[in-house]
C-alpha cells in the first residue's frame, strides 16, 4: 500500500509545532519561558503556535501565579498525543517506503 | 520531501524530546577531573596524616569500635578515621574531603556551561534544576545521617555512606541526563556496602569510588557524548 504525504498531520506542517509537541511528548508539563529558551524563537512567534494547537485541542493550558509572576504550563492531551504518534509512524512508513524504491 | 529531509524531520524530534527533557551537558571530562582530585585528596591525607600507616594495615576490631586502642610501642594503626587523635583526623579529613568536592563542583559547573553552550541548552533551566533536585534530596539526607555518624563516635560509618548515599543520588537524577549514570550509581552503593563491611579501609574504598570510577566513567562519557 502506498502511503502519501496527505497522510501527514497537517498541523505539524509547521516545524515549530511539531517541536511543542515534541517536548510535550516528552515531559508531563512544560512552561512558556522554558518552551521559549529551548526552541530559541520569540514570543509572538511561540504564542501564536501554542493558540494554533490548541485550537486543535491538541495542548491545554494551565495558568496560575508563581509569587507573582504568571506562570503558564502546557500539557498535550490524549488527542494530541495521539495525532504526534500517528505523525511519527506516518513519517517512518514514509523513510521506509522511499528506501525500498 | 526527499529521504534526507524527512530522516532529519525524525532526527530533529528525537533531539528536542532529549534536549528538553534531560541534561544531555554533563562533560565527561568533569568527571575525570573530579576522580583526579579524589585521587589527589586521599594521597594526601595519606602522607599528611600518617606516613607509616599503610592501607594494608587495617585496625583491629578494637579501633573499628571507635575506641582508641593505640598502645606503646605497636605501630599506629590508622587507616581513615582511626587512630589516636580522633578530632584531630576527622576535622583534617573533612577539610580535604570538602575542597575536593568544592573543586569537583567548580570544575563540572566551568565545564558544563561550556557544553551547554555548544549543544544549546541553558545552564540554568528546567533540567538542570530537575536534576539538581533529585540529586539533593538523597545526598542531603546522606549528608545529615554522616553528621550524626561523626558527632556518634560512628567514623567507621562515614565512608561507606558517603559511597551509598552518592550512588543514591546518582541513580535518582539519571532519570535527567544521561543513563549512564545510573550504572555509575549501582557501582557506588554496591562499594559502599562493600566498605561498610570492611571497616578500616575506608580511604581506600574512597579511591576506588570517587577516583578510580569517576575517572573510568568520566571517560567513557567523554568518548561517548563529548565530541
Amino acid at each position: 500500500m502506498k502511503i502519501s504525504f496527505d497522510k501527514l498531520d497537517k498541523a505539524f506542517e509547521n516545524r515549530v509545532r511539531l517541536q511543542i509537541m515534541s517536548v510535550l511528548a516528552a515531559n508531563e508539563r512544560y512552561d512558556f519561558n522554558s518552551l521559549k529558551d529551548l526552541l530559541n524563537i520569540t514570543d509572538g512567534n511561540l504564542a501564536s503556535h501554542l493558540k494554533a494547537l490548541e485550537k486543535e485541542e491538541y495542548i491545554v493550558v494551565h495558568k496560575s501565579f508563581l509569587g507573582r509572576k504568571p506562570n503558564t504550563n502546557y500539557e498535550a492531551t490524549a488527542i494530541g498525543k495521539q495525532a504526534f504518534k500517528e505523525h511519527l509512524n506516518t513519517l517512518e512508513q514514509l523513510i521506509k517506503q522511499q528506501k525500498l524504491t | 520531501m526527499e529521504e534526507k529531509e524527512l530522516q532529519n524531520e525524525l532526527a530533529s524530534i528525537r533531539s528536542i524530546m532529549e534536549r528538553s527533557s534531560k541534561f544531555i551537558s554533563l562533560s565527561g571530562l568533569s568527571g575525570i577531573l573530579a576522580g583526579i582530585y579524589a585521587l589527589i585528596g586521599v594521597a594526601v591525607s595519606r602522607y599528611f596524616f600518617n606516613p607509616a600507616s599503610a592501607i594494608s594495615h587495617p585496625p583491629t576490631s578494637n579501633d573499628a569500635s571507635g575506641i582508641g586502642s593505640q598502645t606503646g610501642d605497636t605501630a599506629p594503626v590508622t587507616g581513615l578515621f582511626y587512630g589516636g587523635d580522633y578530632v584531630f583526623h576527622i576535622s583534617q579529613m573533612i577539610i580535604i574531603a570538602l575542597v575536593v568536592l568544592t573543586a569537583s563542583i567548580l570544575t563540572a559547573v566551568i565545564l558544563s556551561k561550556r557544553q551547554a553552550k555548544r549543544k544549546g541548552q541553558s545552564m540554568w533551566g528546567k533540567t538542570s534544576r530537575a536534576l539538581l533536585f533529585h540529586m539533593a534530596i538523597p545526598l542531603v539526607a546522606g549528608g545529615a545521617l554522616i553528621l550524626v555518624h561523626i558527632y556518634r563516635g560512628h567514623y567507621g560509618l562515614v565512608a561507606p555512606s558517603t559511597l551509598i548515599f552518592y550512588g543514591l543520588s546518582l541513580v535518582s537524577a539519571s532519570n535527567f541526563t544521561f543513563s549512564d549514570v545510573k550504572y555509575l550509581g549501582l557501582l557506588e552503593i554496591a562499594l559502599g556496602l562493600i566498605a561498610a563491611c570492611l571497616p578500616g579501609y575506608g580511604l581506600l574504598f574512597w579511591a576506588i569510588g570517587f577516583g578510580v570510577l569517576h575517572i573510568i566513567y568520566g571517560s567513557l562519557m567523554y568518548l561517548k557524548y563529548d565530541k
